[in-house]
């Protein structure tokens, strides 16, 4: 198996201001608690770059003038600001936990409604894999960044400037001494990025494909095992898969282990600059004279040179984390750009309790964002229709005909490209989709559960249903007896793989699920298709009961569901080519009467 | 944190690189350590003394040092990021193949979301901290004990006042070391939960949109979103007490030396180099306390990424071959159950109670029942994917539970209920169980199955992709490639679970078709609903509550009064009123035809 490695969603182009700016917006109610970080760790930094200077003056000042007096001074003044940035950073760090958190919190639950409303062609071609990797991986990073990176960006800027503009005030010539290696740092510091980047997204490639690889592997475990093919499948993951990802991590291990050992040496360098020319320095100059180098001065400037080494270190650290940061971001947002195809008009009226009468009026419609390889697409074509409340209608057709598409129309799963959709006289454009959908009932072909428990699954439809609603639910579509047969009854959990409940088992308990919401428009997609025959029957007079007095489409391959409908409409590549009740459409000896009779022959 | 001695097994192959990461870390720390003296010399005898030529050796022995130190911080960062890849190389094939060998009944119960995620995050969080954090342990540790020594040495006095403030912070953050494994475990849980939420709402996105239950998914996806935040928001709590307070009380320690030893050279008993050289000690120990936190935290998110390993790595699979397993000849096809029962994991009833039964090589089985009833446990037992829980399952006479389970399942064909095929190209799909095949067989085995045509009209052919970035399958199509992926194994036994429910009425007749002259001289099971496939087998089983009630032929059962009567006469009455009808067409009458209402619908 040459599962391909996937592709890069989007790679990073550089910098983008416009993913910034979006990004602080996001900062714009947290923006008080924000500032108060910021002051915070100015505070705290400018702490940390007095520590130095303060062991200077207790050199120079207290100890070398043999003063106790400001000895004291000095080291109450240092315990005073230790304590302070103490307080300060435990502040900052809560303070900036909340509004990273909150952030988070706030992008997650803007990603998870912006769901909500995307229309079901989105899903088809946008995987649950990448949903979860967007909402879950890609706003991890972004949490990283605020919760940690930016502010200590923001420290390491003020450490630097901090600490340039006290080495210069202290002693010009020392600091211009230390200074001569940050050409050759900035050299090293290009390449090195050029690299990091480079590394970055094989690193990130190499793990998403583990991550398909394995996905993939574990979906369709039953079938790996089937066919004796863990060993075959182990040795491609090992050699292959998982090697490239060992692979592209040691390459990227070379690179980011080189840098540290640079900025290292060049420290060390310039350590031995200072030593060697300061020292001399310090020799020769005379007390009292302009420009003097004290032995203390000397002391806090090697102090310093770790000191300016470590910010431009982490800075450079830090670029990976901003590089991937950008990239994660760049994705969410474009997930929140998705277009909603499907949204409630401004001025859209909550649909009142409604009779059931459905009304297509010249209605086409054509999928407006086609995936190139999904080959053809379903195209409706004037579509006339008049469903007065409480007719069944059967749709019959060929596979791909449009039956599907059709009641997506109805559900408004999807606006019609062209003409107009009419339920008792409201255009469907013109109410919310809240009040249209909570009046209708929809049973798919795949009786797709929820976690939980099978009582849970039931109430779906009617979240306020009492337990006993819920077994009258249940007991009509006669799913009541295998529920009850269940170790726990209806508390029995509802599990992802579930071999405790079988295909007919799950389509039934979907049945009570619509049954319960009690629609007065209900859509059957294929829902009897893996139903055994009295299964079948046994769901076709609780169907019966259920159509009773309420509008309804049914799609169907069994044409003995089909047969009792007041309307059958057989579609033909996007048009109703027969409309009728059974026996009409029989006499009409065409399509209908050529699938009805295909279905008995041997 | 015992949990993290687990590890040990994946750590120690690479030991020596393990030992040459420390060797370079203790060449490092030693260096080091020996920069303040040289710093000191510089002070007291260059400087003091004016020694212009000390000043020079010193910079030059600086310079030698820091090259040193550049090679070995690059070899040991190089090879302790390389400890971390390859134990995370393994775990991770370790964890693969486990998770792939586990019996269905764990993948019953298993949800994906959290297997992957215990396979890529968890992870790298241990990759993290054995590679990082192991070292890095050591190399504090090391450091520590030096220093300590390095200050006793310079004097004691001044050491036990300096180091007294280590006390409160080994204590501190070995309390935090204690919590913060448990408050990850908590992080690792909401966010597994998070996505499990995720998950659910976008592959039931039809139904919540059909039931108009958006508000309802809102809802509960940010209740789980607000236990995150609280679990994250209650690591960086624990985080913001410890990492000032460590970074105090190291600078406390500075303060104090400055204070006492102040003192001490006011009073003559010490040189200020000496002060320096002392606090430059000192200084060294702020970073390693800095980092103890962070190795702590680490080692707390470790903790929590074992425990969620270990947990899937300790499961036994519980079907395994045995370690004197019988290699299967090739078989002739003879499956007996004998006295056999099963009940699922969990389950108080059983799936299949007393099933006695004696298939004869070469016969077709057709299995009916209603929904529930047991016949995807019946055939799910001879390829052995659950065990029996009483009784035996004989494939020519010898235990399945006996058996090299390859031997066995590489002579079973099973197209399942629902179709899965991989994301690469239709002719790999199709070559899935064997690895010796030729294009010829592979396009023969798509004919027989019906797909041959299909598969020639996409523009890449048999090398078209299929899956998540390829071309999306109809559910008919995809059935017809598993079916022809099972007819390339020639498999002595076939298993057809209800192979054909998703396909429209005229593809399931090119099947059946297909099917029928496949099933010629093997021993197949087919479950299906409609009579035109069952009544044709050499045995039918009808099935209900997990037993078997009735058996024999076609010809035998519909002449009895059994369920199985029953379920022809309601298929064969839809049949012969389409006969009724065409003769009513046929006949001149047909233009007053009245509107049939069949037997079903008139109890309405």
């Amino acid at each position: 198996m040459t599962t391909l490695p996937p592709d890069q969603d989007i790679v990073f182009k550089g910098y983008d201001p416009e993913i910034s700016r979006r990004l602080f917006a996001f900062l714009g109610p947290y923006r008080w608690r924000f500032s108060l970080a910021m002051v915070l760790m100015l505070i705290s930094s400018a702490a940390a770059v007095a520590g130095p200077y303060l062991v200077k003056v207790a050199i120079d000042d207290g100890i070398g003038t043999g003063s106790i007096a400001i000895l004291r001074q000095v080291v109450i003044f240092y315990l005073a600001i230790a304590i302070i940035q103490w307080i300060a950073t435990f502040i900052r760090v809560n303070l900036m936990a909340q509004v990273g958190q909150s952030i988070i919190y706030d992008l997650r639950s803007q990603l998870f409604i912006h769901l909500q409303d995307l229309s079901l062609s989105f899903y088809s071609h946008y995987s649950v894999g990448r949903v979860i990797t967007r909402v879950i991986n890609d706003v991890g990073v972004l949490r990283e960044f605020i919760t940690w990176a930016l502010l200590a960006v923001a420290r390491d800027l003020f450490a630097l400037i901090g600490i340039v503009i006290v080495m210069l005030s202290m002693n010009l010539r020392l600091s211009l001494i230390t200074f001569t290696v940050i050409p050759i740092m900035i050299w090293g510091t290009t390449v090195f990025k050029k690299y990091a980047r480079q590394n970055y997204r094989q690193v990130r490639a190499a793990i998403s494909w583990v991550n398909s690889v394995l996905a993939e592997n574990i979906n369709g475990v039953r079938v790996v095992q089937a066919f004796s093919r863990e060993d075959t499948n182990y040795h491609y993951f090992r050699d292959v898969v998982n090697q490239n990802n060992l692979d592209a991590n040691l390459r990227a291990a070379r690179i980011a282990s080189a840098f540290p050992a640079m900025i290292d040496f060049l420290g060390a360098a310039a350590t031995a600059l200072v030593v060697w020319l300061g020292g001399m320095a310090v020799i020769r100059s005379v007390p009292g004279a302009a420009d003097t180098i004290t032995p203390g001065v000397l002391v806090a400037f090697l102090l310093y040179i770790s000191r300016f080494f470590d910010p431009i270190r982490d800075l450079s650290r830090r670029y990976d984390s901003f590089q991937s940061t950008m990239a994660g971001s760049e994705r969410i947002f474009a997930l929140l750009d998705e277009p909603v195809e499907v949204q409630d008009a401004p001025e859209a009226v909550q649909l009142p309790k409604i009779e059931g009468e459905v009304h297509f009026e010249e209605v086409s419609f054509h999928y407006q964002d086609i995936d190139p390889t999904e080959g053809d697409q379903l195209v409706l074509e004037e579509i006339n229709l008049h469903i007065k409340p409480g007719q069944t209608v059967a749709l019959v057709g060929e596979t791909g005909a449009g039956k599907s598409t059709l009641i997506k129309l109805i559900a408004r799963f999807h606006d019609p490209t062209d003409g107009q959709i009419l339920i008792d006289g409201h255009d469907l454009r013109h109410v919310s989709q809240i009040s249209l959908r909570s009046q209708m009932g929809i049973v798919l072909q795949d009786p797709f559960l929820f976690n939980g428990t099978v009582a849970e699954n039931i109430r779906f439809g009617h979240l306020e249903a009492s337990d006993e609603e819920v077994s009258a639910a249940a007991q009509a579509v006669g799913a009541d007896d295998f529920i009850q047969r269940l170790s726990k009854g209806y508390d029995s959990p509802v599990e992802e793989g579930g071999a405790v409940l079988s295909v007919g088992q799950r389509q039934l308990i979907s049945f009570a699920r619509a049954l319960l919401a009690d629609p007065r428009i209900l859509i059957l997609d294929e829902a009897t298709s893996s139903v055994d025959t009295q299964t079948e029957r046994v769901i076709q007079e609780a169907l019966a009961r259920l159509l009773h007095g309420r509008t309804s489409f049914v799609i169907a391959h069994r044409l003995s569901t089909v047969v009792n409908a007041d309307i059958i409409l057989v579609v033909h590549d996007g048009r109703i080519i027969e409309e009728g009740n059974h026996s009409e459409l029989l006499a009409l000896g065409g399509r209908y009467f050529h699938l009805y009779s295909s279905g008995f022959e041997d | 944190m015992r949990s993290l001695l687990r590890l040990r097994s994946f750590v120690q192959p690479y030991w020596k690189q393990v030992s040459l990461a420390f060797i370079a870390l203790t060449f490092l720390t030693l260096i080091s350590l020996a920069i303040p003296l040289i710093i000191r010399q510089v002070i007291d005898q260059g400087l003091v003394e004016s020694d212009a030529r000390l000043l020079i050796t010193a910079a030059i022995i600086l310079l030698v040092i820091g090259i040193a130190r550049a090679f070995l911080i690059y070899w040991q960062r190089y090879l302790t990021e390389r400890i971390a890849a390859q134990v995370g190389f393994d775990l991770r094939n370790r964890l693969y193949d486990h998770i792939q060998r586990l019996t269905f009944t764990y993948h019953d119960h298993a949800e994906t979301g959290q297997l992957i995620s215990r396979t890529i995050e968890d992870v790298r969080s241990i990759e993290r901290f054995t590679g990082n954090g192991i070292v890095e342990l050591i190399h504090l540790l090391l450091l520590f004990f030096g220093i300590v020594i390095l200050l006793f040495s310079a004097n004691a006095r001044l050491a036990i006042i300096a180091l007294l403030p280590m006390i409160p912070l080994v204590l501190v953050t070995s309390n935090f070391g204690r919590k913060i494994g448990d408050y990850f475990l908590k992080v690792d849980n909401s966010l597994g939960e998070l996505s499990t939420r995720i998950q659910e709402n976008v592959l039931g996105v039809q139904v919540v949109r059909a039931f108009a239950r958006e508000p309802y998914e809102v809802e509960r996806f940010n209740t789980a979103n607000r236990i995150l935040y609280n679990a994250r928001i209650s690591v960086i709590g624990e985080w913001s007490k410890i990492m000032p307070t460590s970074h105090l009380l190291v600078v406390l320690s500075t303060i104090l030396i400055l204070w006492f030893g102040g003192n001490l050279v006011i009073a003559g008993e010490m040189t200020i180099g000496g002060i320096v050289a002392f606090n430059s000690y000192l200084l060294m120990l702020a970073e390693p306390a800095r980092q103890l936190t962070w190795l702590v935290n680490m080692a707390g998110e470790a903790v929590a990424g074992v425990n969620r390993t270990f947990e899937i790595l300790d499961i036994e699979p519980e079907i395994q071959s045995p370690a004197d397993a019988v290699t299967l000849p090739q078989l002739s096809g003879r499956v007996q159950f004998q006295e056999v029962a099963l009940a699922y994991q969990g389950e108080a009833s059983h799936a299949l109670c007393e099933i006695d039964l004696t298939v004869e090589p070469n016969q077709v089985v057709a299995l009916i029942g209603s929904t529930g009833s047991g016949k995807t446990s019946l055939v799910n037992l001879i390829p052995r994917f659950y065990d029996v829980n009483r009784g035996a399952l004989l494939v020519d006479g010898i235990d399945v539970r006996d058996v090299n389970l390859e031997s066995l399942r590489k002579q079973i064909g099973i197209v399942l209920q629902t179709s899965l095929l991989f994301s690469s190209s239709i002719s790999e799909n199709i070559s899935f169980g064997r690895s010796d095949t030729t294009e010829f067989e592979i396009i023969e085995a798509a004919k027989a199955a019906q797909a041959h045509e299909f598969i020639e009209s996409f523009p890449a052919g048999y090398d078209t992709i299929v899956g998540e970035r390829g071309v999306t399958l109809s559910g008919g199509q995809r059935q017809r490639v598993a079916i022809a992926r099972a007819l390339l194994l020639d498999p002595r036994i076939l298993i057809l679970d209800d192979s054909t429910s998703s396909v429209d009425m005229q593809t399931e007749q090119l099947i059946q078709k297909a099917l029928w002259e496949l099933m010629q001289g093997r021993t197949t099971f087919v479950i299906a609903h409609r009579l035109s496939t069952v009544h044709r087998a050499d045995l039918i089983l009808v099935m209900e509550n997990g037993q078997i009630v009735e058996r024999g032929t076609h010809r035998e059962l519909i002449a009895g009064d059994g369920l199985y009567r029953e379920i022809c006469d309601l298929q064969l009455r839809d049949r012969e009123k389409f006969h009724e009808e065409v003769r009513v067409l046929d006949s001149p009458a047909a233009t007053t035809y009245p509107s049939p209402k069949p037997q079903g619908w008139e109890a309405e």
